[in-house]
């Protein structure tokens, strides 16, 4: 047992490297809030405009939300990471893991925005034209407020599930709180570090999740 | 379109109207017209392409064939603006279809902001004027989940008067709702009409028909069979269409 | 400007193509192998975890819903790192094709968990008692009637999150375990070029576009009929 807590919870270790994976903690918040702010307008700004129907512009969209879905997002962040330069862009390991993860998060919310906003009852739309509003104006004043409601759970879940892998940009080397954890534990021999990250990673993500489940249940399905 | 500063003869002309969904011909060349104050019943059997009729009075369907007239302004050809043709055409939906996410108010002053563009405060002192009109200015700030089907459907009517409009389609207003809640539905279409609104009802609420409607038009097979005063339409059906139509709602 | 020459060279180049193609089939079938084991591992242990929850046993189940939320809370990447590089210090030598398959179990039983509950939460009470009382018990009542219901009901979702798992399976690679995505840049690194990580993400959407596409219709009609 002293083996085990001096191994995984070494209070020595831990304040040691206490500052390091904080500063990693950082990074992963600024990594995930970029992600999420990003990742969920495009994604609303593509169902937007697949709305309008425009045969061969929905075929672009659809191409690039199939691709980011069914790639593993790690393929997509080592291809961009690795491959770019190839193409003579360089960008900070930090702005292509956004950008990755930022695609990934739109990919998968335009299609849960989407699903919504065809969900909408035809009949909402015939009662908003009856009355004038033109095919944009209820599109923003009636359908898509009531999709987004509809969207809110299996948005939240995705969102909660795709921000988790900021973890992946430890692997092209962005200073987040497992790479910071991974390089202490080389440097100590010692696991505590990546405990940190671990407690750090709950710290973010555990309240998230609770709160899904509330949000679920408050905005269950009901017509 | 010089037309429509006169007095128009007509409020809603349509003549020849075809309608085909793939290959089921749902209208088969009907005409119509309704003179200003007039309220006309469209009856007939399901299927028999009332409501496609009426749709097409407001272009929510396109007709294949044939012109709409909204007081002499030809609507169905290419060019005109459809959304400000609507704003005089008011329509009231079997299915209510208010917005679940906008209060009574909210429903009623969305197209007097959006498309009339008033401003708030004035938008909203017409909607509670047409909510007082049909009896529930008390729940303007009620959403559509906490309204019985009866307040719906009342709040659907005060959305369209709101408008305006120069006449007011009904879609089957009350077969959707529960037996002891059609009367008040009922009483505020009697109220409009008394008011003189222009209006077009397709419904089975035959009692209705017989002490409201000015002409009762008998649709059957995509076609127009009968029509007349409710009193000809009612006690002296000459085809054998009607006659089987009216045993079978009156059940004698 | 891009070079199209440059591009076709150093992500369609066909030589490198057929210099490590072995590689990538190697690692294609440790993908599958890891997939086989940790699909069905992770969906029985949902589904164990949703059948003791519908028990509703108080104490346990805040219990299970810490355990399920700890586990869809921590990235998967970190309990992969510290079930591999943690218990070696104890002298356990942790395979690494084990290390990931104990991290994959409890991660994706707990969302798998979490879909199972909800299938069977759709499902009437009335179902539950109508088999009662012809003489089934609880588990057979489960087993029989309750679970075949609500895993209809949970399809679409239960579809997805074999995919997003499918998905997952490439993190092993960051544990050298030489599935795909290892193998993928294994090759990069004998080829200097990008074409085996091109070529491993083909075969990545070779086997999930076409389910990613039946989702998203499935998922459609699901919320429409809602």
């Amino acid at each position: 047992m002293d083996r085990f807590l001096d191994q995984f919870f070494n209070l020595e270790v831990m304040a040691k490297y206490l500052p390091d994976v904080a500063a990693g903690f950082v990074v992963t918040i600024q990594l995930a809030l970029s992600v999420i702010v990003t990742g969920l307008t495009l994604g609303l700004a593509l169902a937007v405009i697949r709305a309008f129907q425009i045969r061969p512009v929905n075929w672009l969209i659809i191409l690039f939300v199939d691709l980011f879905r069914a790639l593993p997002p790690l393929v997509i962040l080592i291809i961009f990471y690795f491959g770019l330069p190839f193409i003579g862009l360089t960008m900070s390991a930090f702005v292509i893991s956004w950008l990755v993860l930022a695609f990934v998060l739109a990919s998968f919310a335009e299609e849960i925005y989407w699903a919504g906003i065809t969900s909408v009852n035809r009949g909402q739309w015939e009662a908003s034209r009856s009355t004038g509003l033109g095919f944009t104006q209820t599109l923003f004043y009636v359908v898509i407020p009531q999709a987004i409601r509809m969207t809110i759970p299996p948005l939240t879940n995705r969102t909660i599930a795709i921000t988790k892998n900021t973890a992946l940009a430890s692997v092209v080397t962005v200073e987040e709180m497992l790479t910071v954890a991974q390089t202490s534990l080389a440097y100590a021999a010692n696991t505590s570090p990546l405990t940190m990250a671990a407690v750090g990673y709950l710290l973010i993500f555990f309240p998230l999740t609770m709160a899904s489940r509330w949000v679920e249940s408050r905005y269950a399905w009901k017509r | 379109m010089a037309q429509t500063t006169a007095a128009p003869r007509y409020v809603v002309e349509a003549y020849d109207i075809h309608k085909s969904f793939g290959d089921f011909e749902a209208l088969k060349g009907v005409n119509l017209t309704v003179a200003p104050q007039e309220l006309v019943f469209i009856i007939g059997p399901s299927g028999s392409g009332k409501s496609t009729m009426l749709r097409c009075c407001n272009l929510l369907e396109q007709p294949s064939r044939g012109v709409v007239k909204i007081t002499g302004e030809e609507i169905t050809h290419r060019g005109v603006d459809i959304n400000k043709v609507r704003q005089r055409i008011g329509m009231v939906f079997q299915q209510f279809n208010l917005y679940p996410h906008m209060s009574a108010l909210g429903n009623v002053s969305l197209a007097l902001r959006k498309v009339k563009k008033m401003a708030r405060s004035e938008a909203e002192d017409r909607a509670h004027a047409a909510l007082t009109r049909v009896g529930l200015d008390d729940k303007a700030g009620n959403h559509p989940t906490e309204l019985s089907g009866g307040q719906q459907q009342r709040v659907a009517i005060a959305r369209a008067i709101a408008m305006e409009p120069d006449v007011i389609l009904f879609d089957e207003p009350t077969s959707a709702l529960d037996p002891e809640l059609v009367g008040s539905v009922l009483e505020v279409m009697r109220e409009l009409r008394e008011s003189g609104m222009t209006m077009v009802v397709v419904s089975h609420e035959m009692r209705f028909a017989r002490d409201a409607a000015d002409r009762v038009i008998f649709m059957d097979g995509g076609l127009v069979v009968e029509e007349g005063t409710p009193e000809r339409v009612f006690t002296d059906a000459r085809s054998d269409r009607l006659k089987a139509f009216l045993t079978s709602v009156t059940g004698h | 400007m891009l070079d199209w020459e440059v591009i076709k060279f150093s992500f369609f180049n066909a030589d490198s193509l057929r210099e490590i193609y072995p590689l990538l089939l190697s690692g294609w079938w440790m993908t599958i192998k890891l997939c086989l084991a940790v699909v069905p591992l992770g969906f029985c242990f949902g589904v164990f975890l949703a059948t003791v929850h519908s028990f509703r046993i108080r104490g346990l189940n805040v219990c299970l819903v810490v355990f399920v939320d700890f586990f869809r809370s921590i990235p998967p990447l970190v309990l992969l790192i510290y079930v591999t590089y943690g218990l070696p210090f104890f002298g356990w030598d942790v395979p690494p094709f084990a290390a990931v398959l104990v991290a994959f179990t409890f991660n994706s039983g707990s969302y798998y968990g979490e879909i199972v509950r909800a299938g069977i939460e759709s499902i009437p009470a009335g179902q539950m008692e109508a088999a009662r009382s012809t003489g089934l018990t609880r588990v057979q009542a489960m087993t029989y009637v309750i679970l075949p219901q609500a895993l209809r009901n949970v399809a679409p979702d239960l579809t997805s999150n074999t995919i997003e798992l499918i998905k997952a399976t490439s993190i092993a690679s960051v544990v050298a375990l030489p599935e795909l995505l290892r193998m993928g840049r294994v090759a990069q690194g004998l080829v200097y070029n990008a074409t085996p990580l091109m070529a491993a993400a083909a075969i990545y959407l070779v086997m999930l576009w076409p389910i990613v596409r039946l989702l998203s219709r499935l998922e459609r009609r699901m919320m429409s009929a809602r």
